[in-house]
């Protein structure tokens, strides 16, 4: 069966010349980077090319980049490893509540621990307010962590503004780059940037290798105990086929960058131009403004997500949902919710992302059969134009 | 395979008894949009027998399987049977669900349930299995055992 692969966002399948670089690595020169005969030291020098191509990607020093075994982890250092290092200075976060769940739980856990965290509201673009962000800080501020772009919407955040704004105060500026990363440039030095969160698996590179851009002078408690790999700051030996894949995926997203965005731009347009054209009560969650190039998250209004993408599973579509009734007690998308979204259309909502193997006859494909399921499903829904779901709020369910 | 069995697949993909009875004589909905789901069932009631059952549902796989499934199951049956089938009923003649996903057939037995309730008070009937029964109210129901995952 044909598979239209739409969920760029979730990950992204290892590209060929990625693989190839990789492989080595595995058998002949498996080698450890710490040893000191010629097989490890062939590996340290794979490392050292990996973590220059990484640096390159975000514009920073190769020292400044210390790989981890992905996005989750390089969250919970950078605002574990912060809040440790800076309590003495005080005990305040500032964050949004449109974060991954990589970092909003750290930031719970750090609640816990007697840490006062702000969770930052958003419009009904995804973007935040740099009033709200400015009025929030405390003189007992020791992080501001704000995503560069968002995983469900892709709202693209003022990120130039919030480092110009956390630097001023002398507060630190954390920067979750997960799903920026390869779809926006990304300079840190530029931008003032403290620490940057970032992962191969979404930049067509292997999944389990991440980084975490630490700016030179600057020091975090380290988040695991043991060797002295990546400058003693982050112990374990290194996934060293993984990282030459971070590497070479690093490398063709800088290369590929305009390319990239401008193709995956055009075309996500183009999939809403249709969509729209054939598909009547279709609204957009987010703005078209400062958004990933690849991302769309539609409203189908009058059917449910989770049907929607079990039809399209069907088809070979891949798409998802940030609302799912996963469990007893439905939930809702917390992103959609923090935009003000009424929760019946974030359970009405479907997230695509395209990447660069999205091509204009897949678009054409999966808009004909989103259009048919679409039909279907609102042919069995007690809702449509004259039926609205708002008025059928009374909730006798267990949420 | 999927989340789904097979048999789940197929009344999702091909629910039976889809749309409005035109002239029902009862009608049920349950559950809102703000939960994530919602049922509307419309009954034909001939000599307290069920003759047809129709729906329209806004939720998941697992809630459009079930209620067609349930449909399927009503017809034909006196309105004190169809009140004595449970979520599980439907659970098991659609061969299991995943564990999350029982509670989603509960929306079906409570929409019957609230369609065969307005049915008996608009004839005045008192059936067992409704008693205690309010349409309105938050419902407790178990979810039962967890199934084929």
């Amino acid at each position: 069966m044909r598979e239209i692969y739409l969920d760029y966002s979730a990950t992204t399948p290892v590209k060929q010349e990625v693989l190839t670089e990789m492989l080595p690595y595995f058998t002949g020169k498996f080698g450890n980077p710490s040893s000191l005969y010629q097989k490890g030291y062939e590996a340290k020098e794979a490392l050292s090319l990996a973590r220059a191509r990484v640096a390159e990607l975000i514009g920073a020093l190769e020292k400044e980049i210390y790989f981890t075994s992905g996005g989750t982890e390089a969250d919970n250092w950078a605002v574990v490893g912060t809040a440790k290092s800076r309590k003495s200075k005080g005990n305040h976060i500032i964050t949004t509540k449109i974060e991954h769940h990589a970092l909003l739980h750290t930031c719970k856990q750090l609640e816990k621990e007697g840490f006062d965290v702000t969770y930052l509201d958003v419009d009904k673009s995804g973007l935040i307010s740099l009033k709200q962000l400015k009025d929030s800080i405390t003189d007992k501020t020791i992080l501001i962590s704000i995503m560069y772009a968002n995983n469900e919407v892709g709202s693209i955040q003022p990120v130039r503004e919030i480092a110009s704004i956390a630097k001023e105060k002398g507060i630190l500026f954390h920067s979750d780059a997960v799903q920026a990363l390869g779809n926006v440039p990304i300079n840190v030095k530029d931008l003032g940037i403290d620490l940057l969160s970032v992962s191969a698996h979404k930049i067509y590179g292997p999944k389990g290798v991440g980084a975490l851009y630490v700016r030179k002078g600057l020091t975090i408690t380290n988040l695991l105990q043991g060797g002295g790999q990546e400058y003693k700051r982050r112990a374990g030996t290194e996934n060293l086929p993984g990282i030459v894949g971070f590497g070479k995926a690093a490398q063709l997203a800088g290369e590929n960058l305009d390319n990239h965005i401008t193709t995956i731009t055009e075309l996500r347009n183009y999939f809403l131009a249709e969509i729209q054209k054939r598909i009547p009560d279709v609204d957009v969650n987010g703005g078209m403004v400062h958004r990933l190039p690849g991302n769309l998250n539609l409203v189908f209004n009058y059917v449910e997500g989770e049907a929607m993408i079990l039809y399209m599973d069907m088809k070979g579509i891949y798409a998802s949902t940030g609302s799912a009734c996963s469990s007893a007690s439905f939930s809702a998308s917390h992103v959609l919710a923090a935009m003000g979204l009424p929760v019946e259309k974030a359970y009405s909502s479907v997230r695509f992302t395209l990447g660069d193997f999205t091509t204009k006859d897949d678009i054409d494909f999966a808009v004909n059969e989103i259009t048919m399921i679409v039909e279907k499903l609102r042919s069995i829904s007690p809702f449509d134009k004259e039926h609205d779901m708002e008025t059928a709020q009374n909730c006798n369910c267990p949420a | 395979m999927g989340m789904y069995n097979e048999k789940v697949m197929e009344h999702f993909t091909n629910p039976k008894n889809t749309g409005v009875i035109e002239n029902a004589d009862a009608v049920g909905t349950y559950g809102s949009p703000v939960c994530g789901d919602m049922m509307e069932i419309s009954l034909k009631v001939e000599n307290n027998v069920i003759t047809d059952a129709k729906f329209r549902t806004f939720g998941c796989g697992s809630a459009i399987a079930s209620s067609s499934v349930a449909t399927e199951m009503i017809k034909g049956r006196t309105l004190e049977d169809a009140l004595k089938l449970t979520n599980q009923n439907f659970v098991d003649e659609l061969g299991g669900l995943p564990g999350a996903k029982i509670h989603c057939s509960v929306l079906a037995e409570q929409a019957i349930k609230t369609a065969i309730y307005m049915y008996a008070k608009e004839h005045g009937l008192e059936l067992p299995g409704l008693e205690g029964f309010d349409p309105d109210s938050e419902f407790d129901h178990e979810d039962g055992e967890e199934d084929e995952s």
